[in-house]
């Protein structure tokens, strides 16, 4: 046990004595969460709308009036004909058109056929799929809260229901994202770089000379990264619920215990990777692209992983952040209980088994 | 305390150790002599444990380096090449590191490091990276000692350092000696040799000879001669060309000198003289290790 | 002869730390010049400023006729440099780094087909010229540095410790390509921990905590010092050294 102290201490002046470590394991993760929560956001502001009726009524006017003062758009003209629309999403002075029907406004109170068609400028297809949501929440909210000539419409025209973020606020699902990624950068990126950095100075030859297990230099290793990770979680809820607003309405012990479960899934990997990189290039580099990218790009932490091609959606499936996010976003912001995130947490679950395995499995008590 | 037979170890294509068989006794300081690439670490690695040989067996203090690893490396000390120190840590957390490493602490075996301790103590707050080849050497070897091993290995301690500390870093073996560890240690440098009770000279994976440094000395059985005139690099090439000389080469302040036949000596002088050297002298010297290192790589 | 180094009251400061103290010598042309020293007597900080890679706190110098604090540019172009650290690219075949060598201080194309051809035959390489520098044997990586850093034809060629743990034979061979560069009027400004390589060079230096204690040739030293071996000269002055780090 004395020996198992005197390493853990000895790591934690490893990383007091690095300043860009503590940079990289401290400071980083706040900015990041700043960074995503206020200046890269994917939230739309400003679309500008163009509305296309063939008779310019009193209800068009009132429409085109509601649409102005909201914030998100700005409303820049009737049109006249169709083939205007083109024209205007063409050369952006709209990034969004509204057709009405010719007798939309008998229709939409008498339950007949009362088709509405938006058209989006869909170059930036996240962003025409957020924009083409708005429009449409927005017309419904104005049609069916707002009672014109007093009387309730029949049928709903558009059925999209925002529910949970009713905002659409970006920040919120960033948070869990950015959970799962800084705790893969702590624990899987610096435990391997920091192993394998004792692999390159000869000090593990010494260390694996001596009585000292092999595998007990390896968890005390992992100790000080699980505690950064922790202090870590505990920041990052703080900003969030402080600072962002995400309202954490969900199971506070749960979004504790499954962090947890995900940082010793992470911490894993980083010792897996460390037994398989012989240089800190390495290391870092294993770490980057077969951890980072796919991490980035496929867990649903920017791009939702149902919107992907198929097979991109099933290599999703086996990143582990991909349920570490899907399970916070239903306990952190749908607040929803545990019995719907249990699938989740079974599958992180499984999984750290499994590198825990082949951890074991690859461990060498010996340099070959 | 040491048993070797037949070790041979490679790397994919490459052989690093192609068989090679020694043992020590308790108490010896054993060198392995050879340059860089020889095999030497290699034959380290596996003595401690760290790798497993693909042929031969080995034993230290009578335990399988392959089976009985864990509790070989209890009782051993190893400074691999390049000192493998923290080099964020300083020197005294460097120690107390290593000795809690090795469940024991700083106090209890104080005595065994004294003296080289006592060289490096108005450093202990340094950090290790701003220490010189010497300390640093000094400090890894305390690291090593720290927890009284019966055998220690030391795997080039020497090299990159400078002759004077070379010489005190062979004093303080000599002591270890002294209370009864047994020490296995390797180096490039041939003027070391003659320190060492017994050497094997090592040489492409192969052993070329083990014994006392006398006796390799003695097996030279040829004639030595060394040979200084004022133009010394022209003598050399002078003296190749000549059919009486079968060998010779650089040796310091002077060309060591084998002869196919020593009855030629004043020929050879008379020879030199007319080819315009001045103050030629050639007389007979002691064989040292470094002769018979090139003497049996060459057969 | 002309001087080709020339230095005069060389000092380096490391904030309060004194690491060349005040040194004063000039070098030969054509001469083999040792430049000895215990770890950490300075060796290493007044090479970089010879070389043009660290600024002199004080005092003055010149290498290859160029001010070393205000032509360090020129000074690289006229000069060789190998360390028993790095010299050449593992990754790269023989061929290819002699070539980066040659295209880095600009030795024009057909001179450099002509001279490295000459080269591969003289080091018996020619069947080597493709492969690998991580597959050569040390000796041989070093003999190839040593004729790479001398390809452009440098004024003086500075060697830190070339020769570190190559086997006694090729060791000789080593010094045996230095005496034919010395020849051919390259300076050589080489460090070493072998004393008997020591005795080999025309005049040796031996720097104790940043000065330099003694300088002569090896003949000299030893009588000035009353011993038979440059290893014993050596020892005495180093056991002078206070600087304990």
């Amino acid at each position: 046990m004395n020996q198992f102290l005197a390493f853990i201490k000895k790591e934690f002046f490893h990383i007091y004595r690095d300043k860009r470590a503590i940079l990289i394991l401290l400071v980083m993760p706040i900015a990041q969460i700043l960074l995503f929560g206020f200046a890269i956001s994917t939230d739309v502001k400003n679309i500008k709308t163009a509305i296309l009726a063939p008779k310019h009524t009193e209800m068009m006017e009132r429409l085109a009036e509601e649409i102005d003062q909201n914030p998100r758009f700005d409303f820049v003209g009737f049109l006249q004909i169709e083939n205007e629309i083109d024209n205007y999403l063409r050369t952006n002075k709209a990034d969004v058109t509204i057709t009405f029907p010719a007798n939309f406004e008998n229709e939409v109170y008498s339950g007949l056929d009362n088709r509405v068609c938006i058209s989006v400028n869909a170059t930036d297809p996240n962003t025409a799929s957020i924009e083409s949501n708005y429009i449409a929440q927005e017309l419904y909210n104005i049609l069916s809260e707002k009672t014109m000539k007093g009387i309730e419409p029949q049928v709903s025209p558009i059925n999209v229901h925002l529910m949970y973020n009713p905002q659409m606020k970006s920040s919120f699902n960033f948070v869990p994202g950015i959970m799962g990624l800084i705790m893969i950068l702590i624990c899987a990126m610096m435990t391997s770089v920091s192993i394998v950095r004792e692999k390159e100075s000869g000090t593990l030859e010494v260390l694996l000379v001596s009585p000292m297990k092999p595998f007990s230099i390896m968890i005390a290793k992992m100790v000080p990264y699980f505690g950064l990770a922790c202090i870590n979680l505990v920041s990052i809820m703080i900003l969030a619920y402080y600072v962002l607003d995400v309202p954490l309405t969900g199971s506070l012990f749960w979004i504790i215990a499954i962090s947890l479960l995900y940082i010793i899934l992470a911490l894993s990997l980083g010792l897996l990777i460390s037994t398989l990189a012989e240089t800190q290039i390495a290391a870092m580099l294993i770490s980057a692209i077969v951890l980072m990218m796919p991490i980035i790009l496929l867990s649903g932490m920017i791009f939702p992983s149902e919107s992907m091609p198929p097979i991109l959606e099933y290599i999703s499936k086996i990143i582990p952040t991909r349920w570490y996010i899907s399970a916070m976003r239903k306990l952190m912001i749908q607040g929803v209980s545990i019995q719907y995130a249990l699938k989740e947490v079974y599958i992180l679950l499984g999984m750290t088994a499994f590198i825990i395995a082949i951890t074991i499995k690859k461990f060498k008590i010996r340099l070959e | 305390m040491i048993q070797v037979n037949d070790i041979g170890k490679s790397y994919g294509k490459v052989e690093a150790l192609k068989g090679i068989s020694f043992s020590v006794d308790k108490g010896e300081i054993f060198g392995i002599i050879g340059p860089d690439g020889a095999g030497k670490t290699t034959a380290f690695r596996i003595l401690t444990t760290l790798l497993l040989a693909d042929k031969g067996e080995a034993f230290v203090d009578k335990l399988d380096v392959k089976r009985d690893f864990k509790k070989i490396r209890k009782m051993i000390g190893y400074m691999p090449g390049h000192f493998s120190l923290y080099p964020d840590l300083s020197v005294e957390e460097n120690l107390e590191l290593f000795a809690s490493v090795f469940g024991t602490t700083i106090q209890q075996n104080y005595h065994l490091i004294e003296d080289l301790y006592r060289h490096i103590e108005p450093f202990k707050t340094r950090r290790a990276e701003k220490l010189s080849g010497g300390m640093k050497q000094k400090l890894a070897l305390c690291c090593a000692l720290i927890h009284a091993p019966k055998v220690l290995f030391l795997d080039e301690p020497t090299t990159g350092v400078d002759p004077t500390s070379r010489k005190e870093f062979w004093q303080m073996l000599k002591k270890l000696k002294a209370q009864g560890i047994t020490i296995l240690v390797s180096t490039p440098y041939m003027d070391e040799a003659t320190l060492c009770d017994r050497i094997a000279l090592i040489k492409d994976g192969r052993f070329l000879s083990v014994q006392t440094p006398q006796e390799t000395v003695n097996r030279f059985n040829e004639n030595l001669y060394e040979t200084s005139s004022t133009d010394m690099f022209r003598l050399l090439t002078d003296l190749r060309k000549n059919s009486e000389v079968k060998d010779c080469y650089t040796f310091g302040a002077s060309h060591h000198l084998l002869l196919k036949n020593d009855s030629s000596l004043e020929a050879l002088k008379k020879k030199m003289l007319a080819l315009g050297h001045q103050d030629i002298v050639i007389r007979p010297t002691e064989v040292t290790i470094e002769d018979c290192f090139m003497k049996l790589t060459k057969e | 002869m002309a001087d080709v180094i020339c230095v005069n009251g060389l000092t380096k400061r490391f904030g309060d730390f004194v690491a060349v103290n005040n040194i004063t010598f000039s070098v030969k042309e054509g001469e083999i010049f040792g430049f000895l020293g215990a770890n950490g007597a300075g060796k290493t900080t007044a090479m970089r400023m010879l070389c043009g890679l660290s600024f002199p706190s004080e005092g003055t110098g010149t290498v290859a006729g160029f001010d070393i604090a205000k032509q360090s540019e020129k000074i690289k172009k006229h000069i060789g440099y190998m360390s028993q650290k790095f010299s050449l690219y593992e990754d790269l075949t023989v061929m290819e780094n002699i070539q980066l060598y040659a295209g880095i201080y600009g030795v024009e194309k057909e001179t450099m087909k002509r001279e490295s051809t000459a080269l591969l035959k003289k080091l018996d390489f020619e069947n080597k010229k493709d492969t690998l520098v991580s597959s050569l044997p040390l000796g041989w990586k070093q003999k190839l540095a040593f004729s790479a850093a001398i390809f452009h034809h440098p004024k003086i060629v500075f060697l830190d410790e070339p020769t570190g743990g190559v086997d006694p034979a090729t060791r000789r061979q080593f010094w045996e390509m230095i005496y034919e560069t010395a020849a051919n009027g390259i300076t050589i400004f080489v460090t070493t921990h072998y004393m008997d390589e020591a005795e080999y060079c025309n005049r040796v230096s031996i720097m104790v905590d940043g000065k330099i204690e003694a300088l002569n040739t090896p003949k000299n030293l030893k009588e000035q010092f009353h011993v038979d071996s440059m290893s014993k000269v050596f020892d005495q002055l180093a056991r002078r050294a206070k600087r304990g780090e």
